[in-house]
């Protein structure tokens, strides 16, 4: 249940949310597919203050991505108004949103 | 003639060549918008700075919201204290750079908010308008954080 963990998960969202260095994905094991178990999303969206140089810079900080795919994935944003820049459990993804926040960008997450 | 302005990666450290009046208004905007973030979290300005997770679940947004609020405006908090208490320097380090970048984008947040920023600034910026110091001190901000873009990036 979703409403059991979530303390657990925002604190560790919350512990890691400023930590500079890149974090390792963790990769969904192989759960049933249910409806709680569908993988999250992480959205981007285009805003009109961020720099280009910068949303490419914090995709790399973050995520470790290297100069091309974090650019491919700024350029997407900026041409389409979104991109999904990562995804995983519940508990990444809220913890790639807060880290995203605190470097002041437009993020959001859903399920898949 | 001066020395040019910016901000360089040097084997001492994040040199930050800056003018007593840049360093000046830097300061009073760290302190404005460190005031209003103690004083009036609301305000619309910070909007930007406190971005929605959840967008169809206003449950689980506002759970989230209530959880990590705090430490939001904590980030923000301290990136903007670095910048108050690194002022003068003549070089920061490397988790200095990146507080000032943060603080930098911030401010930038908050301003553009304020002034209703599109991507066509440049093309509709008219230098007789009302905005036009303002949009000009936002312009100084992201010319500054382009330069610390480039230094922090070669580091990545």
């Amino acid at each position: 249940m979703r409403t059991s963990t979530r303390g657990q998960r925002l604190a560790t969202a919350r512990r890691s949310a400023v930590a500079p260095a890149p974090v390792e994905v963790e990769e969904p094991g192989g759960e049933d597919a249910t409806e709680q178990d569908r993988p999250w999303i992480v959205i981007v969206w285009n805003d009109p203050i961020n720099l280009m140089s910068y949303v490419t810079f914090v995709f790399r900080k973050l995520f470790g991505y290297d100069e091309a795919k974090a650019t491919k994935l700024m350029l997407q944003v900026h041409r389409e108004g979104k991109a999904v820049v990562s995804g995983g459990t519940r508990e990444k993804a809220e913890h790639d949103v807060a880290r995203l926040h605190a470097h002041g960008l437009w993020a959001t997450m859903r399920q898949d | 003639m001066s020395a040019a302005s910016g901000v360089w990666r040097t084997p001492e450290g994040f040199a930050l060549s800056l003018s007593e009046e840049e360093r000046e208004l830097l300061r009073n905007l760290q302190t404005q918008l460190t005031s209003l973030l103690a004083e009036a979290p609301a305000d619309p300005s910070l909007r930007r700075l406190f971005p929605p997770a959840y967008e169809e679940d206003d449950r689980a947004e506002e759970e989230y919201r209530e959880l990590m609020q705090g430490d939001l405006t904590e980030s923000h908090r301290e990136a903007l204290g670095v910048v108050e208490q690194t002022i003068d320097r003549e070089y920061l380090v490397e988790a200095e750079a990146h507080s000032w970048l943060a603080a930098l984008n911030s401010l930038r947040l908050a301003l553009g908010t304020r002034l209703g920023v599109t991507e066509e600034l440049y093309d509709e910026f008219d230098p007789r308008g009302p905005d036009a110091p303002a949009i000009g001190v936002y312009l100084y901000l992201t010319w500054l954080q382009e330069q610390f873009v480039e230094a922090l990036a070669t580091g990545l």
